[in-house]
C-alpha cells in the first residue's frame, strides 16, 4: 500500500486547494483526448471531437472533466486509504465501463502536466513527485477491483 | 508512426521558445527524472545527482542539445541520433520503459516554463516527437 509522508501529503494538499476543478478538470480529460486520440473510444456520445479545438470546447468533454477531477478531490480527502475509496468506482470501470486500466496511467499524467503549467515554478521536481505517487496511487486504486 | 506537416511546424516553433533556455531546461528535466523515479538514479552511480551539480548540468544540456539535433534534422531524425542510438544499444542499454519517464519530466518542465505556448495541440506534437525519439533510440536494441 501506498504511503505518503508528512512532506508529500503538505505539498497534495496545499496545491489542491488551489486548484480550480472545473477548469482544471476539463483540459486534463480534454488534452487526454487529444494526445491519446484512442481514449475516444469512451466517449462515443460526446459529439463533435475531431479536431483539438472541438474536443477542448466541447460542453460534455468539460462536465466530464469537472466530474472526474471531482472525484479526484475524494483521493486527496482519503490519501491514506485510496484503495477503499475508489473501491465501487473501480468495479463501475471495470464492470461497467470496460476501461483499460493503462487510461488510468496516462490520465494522471496528463493532470501532473497540466498542474506544471498552471503552478509553474510552484510545481518543484519534489511537488510532482508528491503527485505522480498520488496519480499512481489512484490509478492502482481504481484496477484494483478488476477481475 | 510517423509525424504531419502541422505537428513538425509546432514542433520547430516550439523549439524556438525551448533553446532559449535550453540546458536549464534539460537539466531540471533530469532532477524531476531523479525525483519522482529514484529508480533512474541507477543509471548515474558515477554521478554527484544533487540538484544544481556540475555534473547533472553538463548532462542537462547534452540532452537538450541532443533534442535540438532531432528537432534541426525533424525529416530525419533516424539518421541524426544513429550515433546515439548505438550508444544506447550497446554502451549503455537503458531500459526502454526509461525513455517514457524522460519524455514525461520534459513534458512536465516545459509546460511550466511556457504554459501559454504548450497548447493541447503543442503537447500532442511534443508528446508524439519525443515518442519518435525514443523509438530511434531504442531501435538497435535487438
Amino acid at each position: 500500500m501506498v504511503h505518503f509522508t508528512a512532506e508529500e501529503k503538505a505539498a497534495i494538499t496545499n496545491l489542491w486547494g488551489k486548484v480550480n476543478i472545473e477548469e482544471i478538470g476539463g483540459e486534463a480529460l480534454g488534452r487526454l483526448l487529444v494526445v491519446y486520440p484512442w481514449t475516444q473510444r469512451f466517449f462515443d456520445t460526446f459529439g463533435n471531437l475531431s479536431s483539438a479545438s472541438a474536443i477542448m470546447g466541447n460542453p460534455k468533454v468539460k462536465a466530464h472533466g469537472k466530474k472526474v477531477l471531482t472525484s479526484f478531490g475524494d483521493a486527496v480527502k482519503n490519501i491514506d486509504n485510496l484503495k477503499g475509496a475508489f473501491a465501487k468506482l473501480s468495479e463501475l470501470h471495470c464492470d461497467k465501463l470496460h476501461v483499460d486500466p493503462e487510461n488510468f496511467r496516462l490520465l494522471g499524467n496528463v493532470i501532473v502536466i497540466i498542474m506544471a503549467s498552471h503552478f509553474g515554478k510552484e510545481f518543484t521536481p519534489e511537488v510532482q513527485a508528491a503527485w505522480q505517487k498520488l496519480v499512481v496511487g489512484v490509478a492502482t486504486a481504481l484496477a484494483h477491483k478488476y477481475h | 508512426m510517423s509525424l504531419t506537416k502541422a505537428e513538425r511546424t509546432i514542433i520547430t516553433s516550439m523549439w524556438g521558445k525551448i533553446s532559449t533556455q535550453a540546458d536549464c531546461i534539460g537539466t531540471e528535466t533530469l532532477e524531476r527524472l531523479f525525483a519522482s523515479y529514484p529508480q533512474t538514479k541507477t543509471y548515474f552511480p558515477h554521478f554527484d545527482l544533487h540538484p544544481g551539480s556540475a555534473q547533472l548540468r553538463a548532462h542537462g544540456s547534452k540532452v537538450a542539445a541532443a533534442l535540438g539535433d532531432a528537432v534541426k534534422n525533424i525529416d530525419n531524425i533516424s539518421g541524426a541520433l544513429s550515433k546515439l542510438s548505438e550508444l544506447h544499444a550497446y554502451i549503455l542499454r537503458v531500459d526502454p520503459v526509461n525513455f517514457k519517464l524522460l519524455s514525461h519530466c520534459l513534458l512536465v518542465t516545459v509546460a511550466s516554463y511556457f504554459p501559454a505556448e504548450f497548447t493541447a495541440e503543442a503537447h500532442e506534437a511534443w508528446d508524439k516527437f519525443l515518442s519518435v525519439v525514443s523509438s530511434v533510440l531504442t531501435e538497435k536494441y535487438r
